[in-house]
This record gives structure tokens, C-alpha cells and sequence, in this order.
């Protein structure tokens, strides 16, 4: 064990090392869960779940970059025809359901903004727990309008949406072996339906969590982290649908 | 014990598990979680170990009837081929420097109490773990495992009637190695979140060890690495299963067209490397930080240029991203490309001349301690350049053509890739295995197991050099009856012999890790004596790691020899002033 004496003044080494400066910063990093009164801090949960969340972007989009990498190099790819034994382009660009996913898309646009209300109004609902711990103090009836039953509504309005949007694909002769392009379709279509899937899930959960005895504070981390993903995956699909609609 | 600087805490992210089940099997204690990664991937070595031995084996005797399997047919050795790459790439070299140290060791080295995220931490485990089974199986179904090789070029493995291992095989490596990526991108998102967020009061960036900078960065990679293969796996299943053409062009096999037209086996290879060449740097860049950590503590000296060393790990990880084309030289590729992707390649020289050159300043001069883990540590950086070396000469395309299919190949990525990294391991269990076990290893059984290792992994790889140069193929399952290659019999031979030792030597480790646990003698909390966190705390850690106290860091990770100081360390810890006169 080390047993340096920290009363005497010593000189660093030249050597390169490190940080050599004696006194601690501020801050380096977290605390762990600990709050100042020795309960967990749900501020500090907070941050390092939005963290979380923000680095879980990172493989998510590279996954949809790659798919999208993959179909514009194959778009671009010329085609051994097996009766002239010649490369040809054979590109077929598909008849998208243009109607039918705008709808799907505003869908899911509003339920971006009702997942943000959600949001808010459960900050809000946290923010004031204190004042309403207050005996004789009381903050009126406030007016709780469902908007996270509502984004859970919206969401799966959306992925019934999509898949009216793949009958729809089917009908016009579409199937996902059908093409190169009709493949790149369903793919992007069902990988980004199976993230957002993930969301509704997470928002259940948040909306039972209640009944699970889980404290207001812990729902709001859930519902917030749900919400700004909830956004991520708006964006997601919006630029989805331009790739398929705009480069096909 | 110095004076050190602890803050009192109160909570835990997680309170201490009671029952058997959720202490030792789903755990969410880190440290338990980084043992059960060890463990499994102790497990996965042997299981790919076994695999080359009889690789070798078959090799120089190919008609040899092996106990229990028999003779090795050509297709039995394409399946032990593939399935010695995957194993030994994902559950071995992916899992145990990142999953196994990296879990046990990053959260005590910020001081932190646990992994931001313990539950996702178990999950992944737990995944990583059910990949392995998964992949496991494919020993066991119809027609057994897959033939296509741990790079599981298409179209051979896209399509289910290339092989008897082509069929349900390949179809559970597929998700195998799909089940990891998953496992893998949520570990990287938990080492990535608690680096960020859980760093003790002082734990600055510039005072991480180089065990934390390699492990941040190697999460950073996997982070953006597997959701890639993960990518190239879905369409490899589709094309397989669901009749579409990402990979698979119009191809005749047997005789038969095949219902596939204008996919591009080169897309997979795109999307396969551009994982598969940062994935050399997840399992080399920890050995890397585990070697600076060690040439520090056993030569009693400050790392040399501690910055230098970090910025080296991100150009090396930066760079990792840009060079995935050169193992696309024989694609036919563009030569304006491939000089791209040679020079980025050869770029990657520089970051890593300087981190040898860093190693070698570290111990010039110092006062060496020639014990065990130092031991790995230096045949690391031995083995890094001799197998780094060769690394330049396959950057070039003129090079890499004649040799990209010979057995010069995978001696390289075997010294460089594969060895090195295993000693990093090696080195890190003889280091840490106090810490984890509360015991010592046995010295004498450490070296005499370092030295044949040493001399073993030479005998069988350093050989391969001049193999590939003779034009001995790879991948080849018999290659004694080509006239031309009738003189390169006896050296094969005596490679294999080399690796029968070699693995022999294995077993002294293993009897001396678990003959350690319970007989070793009993370690201080601090055996050699280092100044990073984890010696600051009592052998074995408790289970919030600091029992019940927050480190409060004042000092970098490698102060040793501070001029004036009365030991020739000082802790991160120790709330001594160190003036600086620089």
C-alpha cells in the first residue's frame, strides 16, 4: 500500500503523464446515483438515460445508412441479362402508395407531437410534486389530457398504416423478392416499423408502470428518453420515405 | 494505505444480490458480469483452439483418423476453418478484452460504483452468450456447420445449396453472429455512457488509465461497427430465405440456374469489412491499453507521453474506418481506390510507430520487474511489431495480390490480430487475477507457460511468412500431393508440432488459474503496487466497489517515481500536491 506522506512538496517528472495537476476538478464525471440527501438522484438518471439514448443513435443510423448505402451502390449496378448474356440496367423503380404513406407519415408527425406533450406535461407533474407534498397546499384540478395513450394510439395507427401501405405494395404487384428496388422497400419499411414497434412498447410500459408501483419520477425518465426517440424515429422516417420516394 | 481521498456514499444503483441466482448467474454487478464474459470466453478458446489443432493436424496428415471424428474430410476442414474464425474473432477476441476486463475493471478505474446501465449490461451477457449456443448448434444440425469461412463471402454463403454446411449451418452462424452484434451494441453503449457520465470527482478525461481511453474507443467502434454487420446479416438471411437478391447475381450452381439475378457479392464484402477491419482494432486496442498499463507499473516510470498515447488510439481508431477496401484488392477494384485505401492503410503506421515507440521510451531505463504479467506485456509489443510489420507489405496491391491468397496472410493477421491480443489477455489475467480473485498466481508456472507460448506462437506463425511467399495456398484443406509445394512438407509439419506444444502449454495456465483460486497465496490490496483505482480499494472489491466510499482523484494514472515522494508511486487517489515544474 502506498504511504506517501501528502505533507511533503514533491516536483512531477518530466516524463509525460497524466494530469498532474494536485487539485481535483469540480467535477469529473457522475456521482452514481446519489442524490444530496443520499436518495437516488433522478436528475442525474435522467441525464445519463438521454446519454444513453443519444449514443444509441449512433448504431441505429449507421444500421439505416448502411441499408441505404446498399441501395443506392445497387441502384447504380448494371445486370447480367441471362437471355442476351449482356449487362443491362434493370432498375425498377416502384409505384409507391404516395397517398397512403403521406397519411402515415402526418400520423406519425402528430404523434411526435403528442409524444412531446407527454413529455411536458410529465415534467411538469414532477416539477410540481414538491409543491403539492406541501400540506394545505393545493394546485386546483389540473386538466390530464391522455396525450401518452394518445401517442401509443397514433403509433399504431402508423404501423397499421404500413402495412396497409405493403397490401397496398402487393396489390400493385410488388413483393419483396420481386425487384432489387421493391426488396430496398420493404426492408427499410419494416426495419424502421420494428424500431418504432420498440417505442410503443417502451411507452406501454411507461403508461403501466404506475400500476407497477413505479414512482413518478421513474415514469418521467421512461417517457422522456421514449419521447426524444419518439422524435429520432419521425426524422428517421422522413428521411426514409424521401429516399425511397426521391431516389427511385 | 496512503492518505486517500474518499467521498461517503449512501445509495447504489443496485443493491447487493442475495440469492445464488441473481449473484453469480443474472448478476448485475459488473464485476460478476465481467467474470461470466471471462469464463465464456475461456470457454470459446479451447472450443477454437481444438478447431485449429485439428486443422493443423489434417493438414500434414490428411489421411489420419483422428479419435472420436475420424478421418477430416475436405468439407469437414472448411467447417472447422469457419467456425475457428468466427469463434476465436467474436467470442474470444471480441469478448474477453472488452466484455471480460473491460466490465470488471472500467467502472473501479473512474471510480465508479457500477456500469450506468446494469441491467443492459446482463443482457448482454447473456445475449453474447446465447450467440455462442447458437453458433455451437451449428456443429450439430444436418449437414453440419457452414464451409464459407468466418468472412462468409457471398455468394457461397447466400445461397443454401453450395455445400452440406450451406443448409441450416450457415443459417445459425448467420444469427449467431447477429445475436453478437446485438450483445456488442449494447455493451459499447453502456462502456460509451458510464465513460462518460460515471467518472469519479477529478477523474478528468486526460487521467483516465490507457485501459479506460482503449476501452472507450473500442466501444466506439463496436458502436458503429455492428450495426453494420448487423445490416449485411439481414440481407445475407433474406437472400437465403425469402428469395431476394442484395448478394447473389445470376449464378449456376450444379448445373442449375438459380432463381437470383443482379445482386453483387461485393456489397456484402463492403459492408463485411467495413465491420471486419475496425473489428481488428476492437480486439487489438485493449491489449494496447493493457500493455501500456503494465510497462508503466513494471518499470516504475510515467507512461511515455501519456497524450501522445491517447491521440495514437483515436487516429488508430479513426483511421480503422477508412481502409476496410483493402481486403477488396482482388475484387477487381479501381486502382485509384485501391491506392486510397493503401495509403489510409499505410497511414495507420504512424499512430502505431508511435505507441511502440511510446512502450519502448516506458520501459528505457527503467527499473524493470520481470514478473508475469510484464512478461505478456512485453511479448505484446513484440509480437504487435512483428506481425504489424507485415502489415505494410499487404497494404501495397502490387503485394497483396500475389500473396492475398497464401498462407502470408494469416500469419499476419494470426501474429498481429490473434496472438498479440491473447497475450494482452494474458498479460491482464496474470495482472488483475490478484484483484479479481483475492490470490496470486503461481510465478514460476507463469513463466515457463509465457516462454513456450512465446516461442510457440513464433514456431507456428513467423513460418507461415515464408509458406505464403513459397506460394503455399490458404484455405486449401490438402495441399501434400501438389509437387510444388513437396518441400514445404517438413516445415508444415514442424508448425504443427509447435502448435501441439503450444496448446499443450495451455494447460498449465488453465491448471494454474484454477489451482490459483483456491491454493494461491493470499494478495494485498495492492501487489504491485499501481496507482489506478482498483488497487485502492480491498481484494476482491466489495460489491458497490469502494465500500460505501466515493474516490476523489487528484493525480494521473502513472505516477511512479516522483521525484521527493517517500514511495516510488503515489494512488490517483492520494490527495498529496504535486507541483509541477514543467
Amino acid at each position: 500500500m502506498a504511504t506517501f506522506i501528502p505533507a511533503v512538496e514533491i516536483r512531477a517528472p518530466q516524463g509525460g503523464h497524466g494530469g498532474s495537476d494536485s487539485h481535483p476538478p469540480l467535477r469529473g464525471g457522475g456521482d452514481g446515483e446519489r442524490g444530496r440527501n443520499g436518495g437516488p438522484d433522478f436528475g442525474q438518471r435522467l441525464r445519463r438515460a438521454r446519454l444513453g439514448l443519444a449514443v444509441a443513435t449512433a448504431p441505429i443510423v449507421m444500421l439505416f445508412v448502411s441499408f441505404a448505402s446498399a441501395y443506392i451502390f445497387r441502384q447504380g449496378l448494371p445486370t447480367l441479362d441471362d437471355k442476351s448474356q449482356a449487362y443491362v440496367r434493370e432498375w425498377m423503380p416502384v409505384n409507391l402508395p404516395v397517398t397512403l404513406l403521406l397519411v402515415n407519415t402526418i400520423l406519425l408527425a402528430v404523434s411526435s407531437l403528442t409524444a412531446e406533450l407527454a413529455r411536458r406535461q410529465i415534467t411538469r407533474q414532477v416539477a410540481l410534486l414538491p409543491v403539492r407534498s406541501i400540506p394545505g397546499v393545493s394546485l386546483g384540478r389540473e386538466t390530464k389530457f391522455p396525450w401518452l395513450g394518445s401517442t401509443v394510439v397514433l403509433g399504431i395507427g402508423f404501423l397499421i398504416g404500413q402495412a396497409f401501405a405493403w397490401r397496398e405494395l402487393a396489390a400493385r404487384g410488388f413483393y419483396l423478392a420481386t425487384s432489387a428496388s421493391s426488396s430496398f422497400v420493404y426492408l427499410l419499411m419494416a426495419t424502421h416499423a420494428v424500431h418504432l414497434a420498440g417505442g410503443v412498447a417502451v411507452l406501454l410500459y411507461a403508461a403501466a408502470a404506475s400500476l407497477l408501483g413505479k414512482s413518478l419520477e421513474s415514469r418521467r425518465i421512461v417517457v422522456d428518453v421514449t419521447a426524444w426517440y419518439w422524435h429520432f424515429m419521425l426524422v428517421l422516417w422522413a428521411g426514409i420515405f424521401a429516399l425511397l420516394e426521391f431516389a427511385s | 494505505m496512503a492518505a486517500q481521498d474518499v467521498h461517503a456514499h449512501t445509495a447504489h444503483a443496485h443493491a447487493a444480490p442475495q440469492g445464488f441466482v441473481r449473484k453469480y448467474v443474472f448478476s448485475l454487478d459488473h464485476k460478476v458480469i465481467g467474470l461470466q464474459y471471462f469464463f465464456l470466453a475461456l470457454t470459446a478458446v479451447f472450443v477454437g483452439m481444438i478447431l485449429s489443432l485439428l486443422m493443423r493436424i489434417h493438414l500434414v496428415w490428411p489421411g489420419a483418423a483422428i479419435p472420436l471424428i475420424g478421418e477430416i474430410k475436405p468439407e469437414t476442414y472448411l467447417s472447422l476453418l469457419t467456425m475457428h474464425g468466427t469463434i476465436m474473432v467474436f467470442f474470444v477476441l471480441t469478448t474477453a478484452p472488452q466484455g471480460g476486463f473491460g466490465n470488471y475493471f472500467l467502472p473501479i478505474q473512474i471510480g465508479a460504483p457500477d456500469m450506468a446501465f446494469p441491467v443492459l449490461n446482463m443482457l448482454s451477457f447473456w445475449t453474447t452468450f446465447v450467440a455462442f449456443v447458437v453458433l455451437i448448434c451449428a456443429f450439430f444440425v444436418t449437414g453440419g456447420a457452414p464451409l464459407h469461412g468466418w468472412t462468409g463471402y457471398a455468394p457461397l454463403s447466400a445461397l443454401t445449396n453450395t455445400g452440406p454446411g450451406e443448409q441450416l449451418g450457415a443459417d445459425l452462424w448467420i444469427t449467431s453472429i447477429a445475436i453478437f452484434c446485438v450483445a456488442s451494441l449494447m455493451g459499447a453503449l453502456n462502456f460509451i455512457t458510464t465513460t462518460l457520465d460515471l467518472r469519479a470527482k477529478g477523474m478528468t478525461m486526460m487521467r483516465m488509465p490507457l485501459t479506460v481511453w482503449s476501452w472507450f474507443i473500442t466501444a466506439i467502434l463496436g458502436l458503429l461497427a455492428f450495426g453494420v454487420l448487423l445490416s449485411a446479416g439481414i440481407l445475407l438471411l433474406l437472400d437465403r430465405n425469402l428469395g431476394t437478391s442484395f448478394y447473389i447475381p445470376l449464378v449456376v450452381v450444379n448445373g442449375q440456374v438459380m432463381g437470383h439475378k443482379g445482386g453483387s457479392p461485393l456489397l456484402w464484402q463492403h459492408l463485411f469489412w467495413f465491420f471486419g477491419h475496425p473489428e481488428v482494432y476492437i480486439a487489438i486496442l485493449p491489449g494496447m491499453g493493457v500493455a501500456s498499463q503494465l510497462l508503466s507499473t513494471f518499470s516504475r516510470k510515467p507512461i511515455f507521453g501519456y497524450r501522445a498515447m491517447v491521440y495514437a488510439i483515436m487516429a488508430i481508431g479513426f483511421l480503422g474506418f477508412m481502409v476496410w477496401g483493402h481486403h477488396m484488392f482482388m475484387s477487381g477494384m479501381s486502382p485509384y481506390s485501391a491506392f486510397a485505401f493503401s495509403l489510409m492503410t499505410m497511414a495507420i503506421g504512424v499512430p502505431s510507430a508511435i505507441k511502440t515507440f511510446n512502450w519502448l521510451g516506458t520501459i528505457h531505463r527503467g527499473r524493470v520487474r520481470f514478473q508475469t504479467p510484464m512478461l505478456f506485456a512485453i511479448g505484446f509489443v513484440s509480437l504487435f511489431v512483428s506481425g504489424g510489420l507485415s502489415g505494410p507489405f499487404l497494404a501495397q496491391p502490387t503485394l497483396d495480390i500475389p500473396l492475398h491468397d497464401t498462407a502470408f496472410v494469416v500469419g499476419h493477421f494470426h501474429l498481429i490480430m490473434g496472438v498479440a491480443a491473447i497475450f494482452g489477455m494474458f498479460a491482464a489475467t496474470y495482472y488483475w487475477f490478484p484483484k479479481m480473485f483475492g490470490r496470486m498466481m503461481n510465478e514460476r508456472w507463469g513463466r515457463i507457460h509465457f516462454f513456450i507460448t512465446l516461442v510457440g506462437a513464433y514456431s507456428i506463425f513467423m513460418p507461415m511468412h515464408y509458406l505464403g511467399m513459397a506460394g503455399q495456398p490458404r484455405r486449401y484443406s490438402q495441399f501434400t500431393e501438389l509437387a510444388y509445394l513437396h518441400r514445404l512438407i517438413p516445415l508444415n509439419t514442424f508448425m504443427t508440432y509447435a502448435a501441439i506444444v503450444t496448446i499443450a502449454a495451455q494447460f498449465i495456465f488453465v491448471i494454474n488459474l484454477f489451482w490459483s483460486m483456491k491454493k494461491g497465496p493470499k494478495a494485498s490490496d495492492n501487489p504491485w503496487e499501481a496507482t489506478t483505482l482498483e488497487w485502492t480499494t480491498s481484494t476482491p472489491p466489495p460489491h458497490d466497489n469502494f465500500g460505501g466510499m466515493t474516490p476523489v482523484v487528484h493525480h494521473g494514472p502513472y505516477e511512479y517515481s516522483v521525484p521527493g515522494a517517500a514511495r516510488d508511486f503515489i494512488m490517483q487517489n492520494d490527495p498529496a500536491t504535486v507541483t509541477t515544474s514543467h
